[in-house]
C-alpha cells in the first residue's frame, strides 16, 4: 500500500474509533458511573444519525427532510431526540432491577430498527438516506483529516464533560448508588432520579455519536444499526478499555477498533465465497475476546480510579 | 369470526413456542438471578441440532425433537461450567453481559457451520385439515402437534417441580436464596438441572418454530423479546406465569395482524411488555422482583 491510501486509511480508522469512543462514554455514564445496563446503544445511536440526517440533508421527495440545517443544528437535533427516547425509556424502568432495564433497552432498539425500516415517509425505509454531507463546506475543514479533527474535538469536549460530572458531588452519587443501592437511598438521595439522569445523559451522547456517523459515512440504511454493530462492539471496548474511567472508554474504542479492523484484513485474504464465514469468524473472535476478558481482567486495561476525596481541615 | 378462530390457533401455536422459551428464562432468573440474553441463540441452536439429526439419521422432525432437546441441554450445562460458573461469584450483571457475547458466539457458530440461508425441516406443503362444522376452519397436524407436545413438557415441569426433591429444591431456591443454602440445598446440582431444562425446552421451542416457519441464524434472536415479554407478563421467576404469558403475547401478536401491518408484530409484544412494566412490574402472577 502506497503512502497517500494508508494515511487515508489511518484517518478513516481513526473517525470511526473517534465516533465509537463517543458512544462508549455514553455507555459508561449509564454502566461504568451507576451501573445501568443498556444493550439498545444500536437505537439511541440510529435516532441520532437519522435526526442529523433528516436536519440536514436538502429536499427529496422520498422521505422527509428538506430542513437543510447546518450541521451544529442536526447534531443538537441528535442528542436531543436521543435524550429524549433515553427519558421515556428511562422513566419506565428507573425503579426497577437493571435487568428490566436491558429487556426494555433491547425492545426499544428492536423498535426503533422496525419503525425506520417500515416508516418509508420518514426514513425511505430500507432504501436508506444517501448524500449526507459532511460539514463546513467551503472551509479547511472539509475534508477526512477536516473531519477527523470535528470528531476529535467532540471525544475531548464530551471526555472533559464527563471528567467533570465523574469527580462532582452528583457523579459520586452515581458511583455511590452503583455500589450500594440501600445505602445511598438511605442517605436521602433519590435513586430513581440520579439514575433516569444518567440514563438520559448517556443516551444523549449516544445521538450524538449517530450523528457523527452520519456526516462522516454520508449514508444510512437500517442494516448499519443491527444490535452487532451498534450495541455489541461497544459493549467490548467500554469492558476492554475498563468500565468507569473515560480514559479507558476511548482507548477501549481504539484498541477495539483496531482489534476488529484486523479480523477484517484478515478474512479479507480468504476467498470470496467464504464472505458470510468470515464475518461470522470475525464476530466469533470478538464474543470470545470478550468473554475473556470477563473471566480473566473483568476491570479492563485502565481499571477504575475514582478521584482522592479531599481531607478535611481538622 | 372464521378469520379470527383461525388467527386464535396461529396465536396459539406462536404461544406454545414462546412458553417453551419464557420458562427457561424466568427458570434461569429465578434461580441464577439474570436475564439469561443467549437464550434465543439456544433457540436456534437446538432447532440446528434437529435439522443435522433429521439430515443425518433421516428422522423425521417429531423424533429429532427429543435428540434436539438433549443436544442442547448438554450444550447449555457445557457453556455453564465452562463459562458462568467462572464469574457466578461476581455480581450477577455480569452474566448478563457474558450472556449476551454468549449470543452472539453462538450465532456466528451456526452461521459457520450451517451456513445463513434460510433451510427448513421438510419441503413440501402439507395438507390442512378442513374442518366444515367450523365453518371451514383449516387447521394444520403440525399446529395441533407443537401445541400439544408442549402442553405435555409444561405438565412434565410441573410435575417434576412439585412432585421431585429436585424440583422442590429448585423452587425453593427461586423463592428465598439464602434460607435454601443454609437449609443445605446443593446449589450447584440445582443450577445444573436448571441449564438442562432450561436448554432442552429452549431447543424445543426453536424446533416448533423450524417446524412452523424456517430455520434461520436469527430465528431466535428475533424472536428473544417476545420470549422476555411472555417471562415478564407471567411473574418472571414464576415459570408457570410463563405459560399464560406465553399464550397472551402470542395470541396478541397474531390478533394485531388484524389491525396493523405484519411487520410490527414484535411492536405489541414490546407494548404489553412496557405497559406491563408501568403497572404491574411483578408480572400477574407476582414474580420475584
Amino acid at each position: 500500500m502506497e503512502l497517500a491510501s494508508l494515511f487515508a486509511y489511518l484517518i478513516s480508522f481513526l473517525t470511526f474509533a473517534g465516533i465509537y469512543a463517543v458512544l462508549a462514554m455514553g455507555l459508561n455514564t449509564q454502566w461504568g458511573f451507576t451501573g445501568q445496563f443498556n444493550i439498545g446503544i444500536a437505537g439511541f445511536f440510529a435516532v441520532g444519525a437519522y435526526t442529523s440526517a433528516i436536519l440536514t440533508t436538502p429536499e427529496s421527495p422520498a422521505y422527509l427532510g428538506g430542513l437543510g440545517m447546518p450541521f451544529l443544528v442536526g447534531l443538537a437535533g441528535a442528542t436531543l431526540a436521543s435524550a429524549l427516547i433515553g427519558l421515556v425509556i428511562g422513566r419506565i424502568t428507573a425503579k426497577l432491577r437493571t435487568d428490566y432495564l436491558a429487556i426494555a433497552t433491547i425492545g426499544i432498539a428492536e423498535m426503533i430498527r422496525l419503525f425506520i425500516k417500515n416508516e418509508d415517509w420518514l426514513t425511505n425505509g430500507v432504501r436508506g438516506i444517501a448524500g449526507i454531507e459532511r460539514p463546513f463546506a467551503g472551509t479547511p475543514l472539509d475534508s477526512p483529516f477536516g473531519y477527523l479533527l470535528v470528531v476529535v474535538a467532540f471525544v475531548v469536549l464530551v471526555y472533559f464533560l464527563l471528567e467533570r460530572a465523574y469527580a462532582s458531588p452528583w457523579g459520586r452519587v452515581l458511583r455511590a448508588i452503583r455500589e450500594n443501592e440501600p445505602a445511598t437511598a438511605a442517605a436521602g438521595k433519590s435513586i430513581a432520579r440520579f439514575r433516569l439522569q444518567a440514563f438520559v445523559l448517556g443516551a444523549a451522547i449516544m445521538g450524538l455519536g449517530g450523528g457523527l456517523y452520519a456526516h462522516f459515512f454520508g449514508f444510512l440504511s437500517p442494516e448499519a444499526f443491527m444490535p452487532l454493530y451498534g450495541t455489541f462492539l461497544v459493549w467490548v471496548m467500554l469492558i476492554a478499555g475498563g468500565s468507569g474511567n473515560n480514559r479507558g472508554a476511548i482507548l477501549g474504542a481504539v484498541v477495539v477498533w483496531g482489534v476488529w479492523t484486523l479480523t477484517e484484513l484478515a478474512t479479507d485474504l480468504l476467498p470470496t465465497e467464504y464472505a458470510t464465514q468470515a464475518a461470522a469468524l470475525r464476530v466469533l473472535l470478538i464474543g470470545v475476546l470478550l468473554q475473556v476478558i470477563l473471566v480473566t481482567r473483568p476491570q479492563g486495561i485502565l481499571p477504575e480510579k475514582p478521584p482522592k476525596l479531599i481531607a478535611r481541615k481538622k | 369470526m372464521n378469520d379470527i378462530l383461525q388467527i386464535l390457533i396461529y396465536g396459539m401455536v406462536l404461544g406454545s413456542v414462546l412458553s417453551m422459551g419464557a420458562i427457561g428464562v424466568s427458570m434461569i432468573f429465578g434461580i441464577l438471578r439474570f436475564a439469561h440474553f443467549a437464550h434465543g441463540d439456544f433457540m436456534t441452536l437446538g432447532a440446528y441440532i434437529g435439522l443435522t439429526f433429521i439430515a443425518v439419521m433421516g428422522l423425521s422432525p417429531w423424533f429429532a425433537l427429543p435428540a434436539a432437546m438433549i443436544g442442547m441441554a448438554v450444550v447449555a450445562v457445557v457453556i455453564d461450567q465452562l463459562l458462568y460458573r467462572r464469574i457466578r461469584r461476581t455480581q450477577p450483571v455480569i452474566l448478563l453481559i457474558s450472556s449476551f457475547g454468549m449470543a452472539l458466539i453462538l450465532r456466528s457458530l451456526i452461521q459457520l457451520i450451517w451456513g445463513s440461508e434460510n433451510q427448513t425441516y421438510a419441503s413440501g406443503i402439507q395438507f390442512p385439515w378442513r374442518l366444515d362444522v367450523l365453518g371451514g376452519l383449516r387447521i394444520k397436524p403440525d399446529h395441533v402437534w407443537i401445541v400439544l407436545i408442549s402442553l405435555g413438557l409444561v405438565a412434565g415441569v410441573h410435575l417434576f417441580l412439585t412432585r421431585t426433591r429436585m424440583g422442590k429444591a429448585m423452587r425453593a431456591m427461586s423463592d428465598n436464596m439464602d434460607l435454601a443454602l443454609v437449609s443445605g440445598i446443593p446449589a450447584e446440582r440445582v443450577i445444573i438441572v436448571t441449564w438442562i431444562i432450561g436448554g432442552a425446552l429452549a431447543a424445543a421451542a426453536g424446533v416448533f418454530l423450524g417446524i412452523d416457519t424456517r430455520l434461520h441464524p436469527v430465528m431466535g434472536w428475533t424472536t428473544l423479546l417476545p420470549v422476555f415479554a411472555a417471562a415478564i407478563l407471567g411473574g418472571i421467576g414464576r415459570p408457570y406465569g410463563a405459560i399464560v404469558g406465553g399464550m397472551v403475547i402470542g395470541i396478541s401478536m397474531e390478533m394485531s395482524t388484524l389491525f396493523i401491518s405484519a411487520a410490527y408484530k414484535p411492536a405489541v409484544a414490546f407494548a404489553i411488555m412496557v405497559v406491563m412494566l408501568i403497572f404491574r412490574p411483578q408480572g400477574i402472577f407476582k414474580g420475584t422482583l
